[in-house]
């Protein structure tokens, strides 16, 4: 099949077609997900030397950083697929969304946690409302408030649209969250890793931060397709081809 | 190695509770994820399969 055209996406787009290429690469991305897992923990904790300034103490950005980054990237693709819903009424989108959020929200969730036991012992405060901690606190609460609105309408396709203007009009929010370090003076630090700059950081710690960045990010991707496959069986449960597999393992 | 000892490993050079809290709670977090997940997938199947033998 050629992918540059559109009947390979509209093929795919497809609940059907979606549960199947779904339940051949989650698997996939699990296991890899794993072995990042580890292989990003050893560097970080094995081989990583302490910090010049913050002793062993720095090495909750090894979890800190790359949650934080999921936590934004998460929304993001919520609006992604929430515009691509509401442009072309396509079913997966509100699925996709849905499956979406509970991560999205649990990666916000460890972003503010990690941040407050890493400012307890650096700043001397496990809070402060400066514009990095309270532009994501809004985002932890955006996916919350788009989890209880979608779960609060009975009608699931005006709950998907319903969701989706949430969606698309919080992802404001991300932008904010990503630049108020530059933006704002916060007692936040500025961005470790950046793409015009070299990075300020020693390369293992780097290496062991990206590795666990690319970890959560496969471990998600991994959930999210699971999810979206009970979804998919749960809303196409009336389709002959459901019924088939429902036969199968009955 | 450059830990000499697993208590030393556990200490964390007096910062264990920061880092081990955020190492557990995160740990913790994506394993109930995980698990939920594979229940309501389960839970799912096999309330369509009860649908489905109550259509036979």
């Amino acid at each position: 099949m050629n992918m540059f055209r559109a009947s390979f996406w509209l093929h795919y787009a497809g609940p059907q077609a979606f549960y199947g290429l779904a339940g051949r690469v989650w698997p996939w991305c699990a296991a890899l997900a794993a072995v990042l897992g580890v292989w990003g923990l050893w560097l970080g904790f094995m081989v990583a030397p302490a910090d010049a300034q913050q002793g062993e103490g720095y090495r909750i950005i090894f979890v800190h950083v790359p949650a934080s980054w999921m936590s934004m990237v998460i929304y993001m693709a919520m609006a992604f697929w929430s515009v691509l819903g509401l442009t072309f009424n396509t079913r997966l989108s509100g699925m996709m969304t849905r499956a979406l959020a509970p991560t999205g929200a649990m990666f916000a969730f460890l972003s503010l946690w990690t941040g407050a036991l890493w400012g307890k012992p650096m700043w001397g405060t496990w809070w402060v409302w400066d514009a990095r901690l309270t532009s994501e606190l809004i985002l932890f609460f955006l996916y919350l408030g788009y989890i209880a609105l979608t779960s609060a309408i009975d009608d699931q396709r005006r709950g998907d649209r319903a969701g989706a203007l949430i969606a698309i009009v919080g992802a404001i929010n991300v932008p904010i969250i990503y630049f108020s370090v530059k933006w704002w003076n916060t007692l936040h630090q500025g961005a470790s890793v950046s793409l015009t700059k070299s990075p300020t950081m020693a390369q293992v710690m780097l290496w062991g931060m990206l590795l666990m960045a690319m970890c959560f990010w496969l471990y998600t991707i991994a959930l999210v397709l699971y999810r979206v496959r009970t979804t998919i069986l749960q809303r196409e449960s009336h389709t002959a081809w459901v019924q088939a597999i429902v036969q199968e393992i009955a | 190695m450059m830990w000499e000892s697993w208590s030393q490993f556990w200490d964390m050079g007096g910062y264990g509770l920061y880092v081990w809290g955020s190492m557990g709670v995160t740990a913790a977090c994506m394993a109930i994820e995980v698990w939920q997940a594979r229940s309501a997938h389960h839970q799912h199947l096999a309330q369509l399969r009860e649908e489905h033998e109550g259509h036979l």
